[in-house]
């Protein structure tokens, strides 16, 4: 699938995730719109994954470690088949398989509980790991979110990684620039992220993660250490007046901004 | 002259569990080891030397050690996840909730040197709240093993069951209580003693300590039944019904706080389903002093001569008995 055809499945998405978050009452919605368009690449062009055998010993592996923007997650798995896509408008309802955090015993694709920050990237050192003991040629991916770097953990594993030559490994930061509460700099500045993976001991490539030729290549490529990729996001990208606030980390659209959010991303379809 | 009689002789439960690990790995190429820097204390170096490849040492850092034995079952692999129970627990609790029982992941939470093991270390590296910690997470059997033929049984069982397993070992040298061939059975407890004034449960090593508390009330005339409660989730209710049906009150003693643990677990059971005299002996919910192990233990009342003597007190306090002056 070219990028034309994935920027058009994202922008389909980021549709139905400010529907659905609308009609939730609930979510995410500034870190799911920063980190749309690399789910997209990811399902739509990169993952060696199939609905059919969603459990395949050899599928690539991808974990959604900022789990609170499975709404992203659960919308992309359910265009790419993983779930039906009437079901989305369950999300967070009573009894609904879609809760607000990503449950791998309930929804197929889903590989780990995530919920808690910093989870993901030890998770996705062991499937790497894992895959270097029995041969298998799967690849890993992981998602944090900029300020899920704050969590020690990561740390913990970006330097085991390195010490296990891990290869088959690639770490994508949505570096929104944004974290719950104010921006990152106001609160614990790890950016620039950069420098400091590398001197870890990973390869290191920064792209517009907003920005689909960048993405697709970064995403595809192969390193001899394990690979970051610093993704520089926008939070709320694609909806002029939610892009780069922090007020809009989890605040839901009234009515009329419903409307002018919708209006905006039909527009790009 | 006194007759002489030879001291049973004591087995360290870490043997026993890498033993069988290693029986097991020579069956199961899956079978992996994972430690955070303790391939000593966790006793993995005949592991190690066998299949270097299999053993992963992640170094001083316990949140991915649990993760990435998550990671690892995820490839297909069958990790046996190990460390010095308090820092297994305590430092990556999130990680056992999170990664391993909520995801189901089919990882082995080995905790070595779990509850007073490491003594005069202090209350740091005392494993006193894992009980606690670790019994209220759904979808993860908590085991405690009494001696090094019920280590190997129960290391030998969780290989086989798909799912969370934490083993919950301890490094003072215990004797062999239960029969060679001991079969685990989980959530079911072992029978150790019959009797019928009052019923004493445990695990670990207090096992040991029960049963010679139950030879002192022997000798003074009391039948104490005593079972070996391994598991302490999912906990044997049967058991415990049956224990105040035939003996009227239950005596617990456990490596752990007083709060949260076995004694507790037996608590819930006794308070929903059969109301009875019943007493827990641990750690009373303090920083322990300096001191071993076995120190501790009998500082803190669990001597076989003051178990006895709570086992009389409470049995004092069953309906229809007279009070104790």
């Amino acid at each position: 699938m070219q990028p034309n055809d994935l920027e058009r499945i994202a922008r389909q998405i980021r549709r139905r995730d400010l529907q659905a978050v609308f009609e939730a009452g609930a979510g995410h919605i500034g870190g799911e719109m920063s980190c749309i368009d690399i789910l997209t690449a990811l399902y739509f062009r990169v993952l060696r994954i199939s609905p059919d055998a969603p459990k395949d010993p050899g599928r690539d592996r991808f974990i959604l470690s900022k789990g609170h923007v499975a709404l992203a997650l659960y919308i992309t798995l359910a265009k790419r088949g993983f779930l039906p896509e009437d079901e989305i408008s369950t999300f967070l309802k009573p009894m609904s398989r879609l809760n607000g955090h990503p449950n791998c015993n309930k929804v197929a694709g889903v590989e780990t509980n995530t919920g808690p920050l910093g989870h993901g990237l030890p998770v996705a050192v062991g499937m790497a790991k894992a895959a270097r003991i029995t041969g298998a040629t799967y690849h890993t991916y992981v998602m944090t979110g900029d300020g899920e770097m704050q969590e020690g953990s990561n740390w913990e594993a970006i330097s085991s990684a390195a010490q296990f030559g891990l290869n088959n490994l690639t770490l994508i930061i949505d570096h929104n620039r944004f974290q719950q509460g104010a921006a990152l700099k106001e609160t614990n500045d790890l950016a620039p992220f950069a420098p400091k993976l590398a001197a870890f001991g990973w390869d290191v490539t920064e792209i517009d993660g907003n920005d689909m030729p960048q993405i697709v290549p970064a995403l595809e490529k192969r390193t001899a250490r394990p690979h970051a990729i610093i993704a520089h996001t926008n939070k709320g990208h694609g909806i002029s007046f939610m892009q780069d606030t922090v007020d809009w980390h989890h605040k839901v659209p009234n009515a009329e901004q419903y409307k002018i959010a919708l209006a905006e991303l039909s527009e790009a379809l | 002259m006194n007759a002489v009689t030879n001291p049973p002789k004591l087995h360290d439960c870490r043997d026993a569990f890498v033993a069988m690990l290693e029986r097991l790995g020579a069956e199961n190429p899956r079978v992996v080891a994972v430690c955070n820097d303790s391939v000593g204390s966790s006793k993995l170096g005949g592991f190690k030397a066998r299949w270097p490849e299999r053993l992963v040492n992640v170094g001083i850092a316990e949140q991915n050690m649990v993760g990435v034995g998550a990671g690892l079952a995820n490839g297909g692999l069958l990790p046996f996840v190990c460390a010095a129970s308090c820092f297994l627990t305590g430092r990556s609790l999130e990680q056992v909730k999170a990664d391993i029982a909520y995801s189901n992941a089919n990882v082995k939470l080995v905790g070595i040197s779990s509850g007073m093991a490491y003594g005069e270390l202090g209350p740091t590296h005392h494993s006193i709240e894992d009980f606690a910690w670790t019994r209220v997470l759904p979808n993860l059997p908590v085991i405690a093993p009494c001696d090094s033929v019920e280590t190997a049984a129960a290391v030998e069982w969780a290989a086989g069951f798909e799912g969370p397993v934490f083993l919950r070992l301890s490094r003072v040298g215990v004797p062999d209580l239960l029969p060679a061939g001991h079969k685990f059975v989980p959530g079911k407890a072992n029978l150790l003693r019959n009797g019928d004034d009052v019923t004493l449960i445990a695990n670990g090593t207090l096992t040991h300590r029960m049963m010679k508390a139950a030879d002192l009330l022997a000798a003074e005339g009391i039948e104490a039944r005593v079972l070996n409660m391994a598991t302490v989730r999912p906990i044997d209710t049967e058991a415990i019904i049956a224990a105040v049906r035939d003996t009227g009150a239950i005596l617990t003693a456990e490596e752990h706080s007083v709060y949260g643990g076995l004694g507790s677990a037996i608590a819930e059971v006794v308070v929903a389903e059969a109301p009875a005299p019943m007493k827990i002996l641990g750690v009373p919910g303090i920083f322990a002093p300096t001191g071993s192990a076995e120190f501790l233990l009998d500082e803190f009342g669990m001597s076989p001569a003051a178990v006895a003597q709570a086992a009389k007190d409470l049995i004092a306090r069953k309906p229809g008995r007279a009070p104790t002056p």
